[in-house]
């Protein structure tokens, strides 16, 4: 679990990277090309870091024809997410804003 | 049966349940500090909480005036229970939320993932600082 947490940590601490994911998380499946054209950096960079992202497993590549789409594995993210301490930060915040309330509302 | 797990938060607040009911059970002061809503005071009545990043759907599943509400909470791809509990203590009341149903089989989680994602990402610059 520890080891997993360190991979992923480690791929989307890169901001470029981080953007990439971002990117196909939200767009969906993209080419290589396509992400170059977004992308700040050359098509060599962006390939480099979609190996890296698919051998932490946050991407899977498809290939038709000389193209090759990428598209995110949410699935990857599982191990970072905590609904318990999640939920619980969420539930104290409004707590202390219902405590605001409180103060501003009439008896 | 998935396993489930709970969140509970209480806190004493200086002000009596009649009150903190209000702010429980009104839609214009429950907006104003959790989430945009239709709720009403009513057993099986179906509402939403919605926020920018999307919305809860909710039903009410029981509800003793000043005293106990809970409603059903569906978000992110997890059923779940929000259950408040008011309590009279001399100095004013005992407040407690329990939010039930979370699962720990994987498969949830990814469906969670999946559904969670978007904060998950917001969040991820703050949880790498975090992280030794």
């Amino acid at each position: 679990m520890v080891a997993a947490h360190n991979m992923l940590f480690r791929t989307l601490a890169d901001p470029t990277r981080r953007a990439i994911f971002e990117r196909l998380c939200r767009d969906g499946e993209q080419t290589v090309a396509a992400l170059t054209a977004r992308a700040k950096v050359s098509q060599p960079a962006v390939s480099k870091h979609l190996g890296v992202l698919k051998q932490a497993g946050l991407v899977r590549d498809r290939h038709e024809g000389r193209q090759t789409h990428y598209s995110a594995q949410l699935s990857a993210l599982a191990p970072l997410i905590d609904w318990t301490s999640q939920m619980t930060g969420f539930w104290q915040s409004r707590f202390d804003q219902l405590e605001d309330l409180l103060k501003r509302m009439d008896q | 049966m998935s396993q489930t797990r709970s969140v509970v938060v209480e806190r004493e607040i200086p002000y009596s349940p009649e009150k903190i009911w209000r702010a429980l059970t009104q839609p214009h002061l429950i907006e104003e500090w959790l989430m945009k809503n239709d709720f009403a005071p009513a057993v099986d009545h179906k509402f939403r909480f919605s926020a920018d990043w999307g919305g809860v759907d909710c039903k009410v599943l029981a509800i003793e005036r000043n005293k106990s509400l809970s409603y059903s909470w569906a978000a992110m791809g997890l059923e779940s229970v929000v259950t408040w509990t008011l309590t009279r203590t001399g100095a004013g009341t005992h407040l407690r939320m329990e939010h039930a149903g979370f699962p720990m089989d994987r498969n949830q989680a990814y469906q969670g993932a999946t559904y969670g994602w978007r904060q998950f990402i917001g969040k991820l610059e703050k949880l790498l600082e975090t992280q030794p």
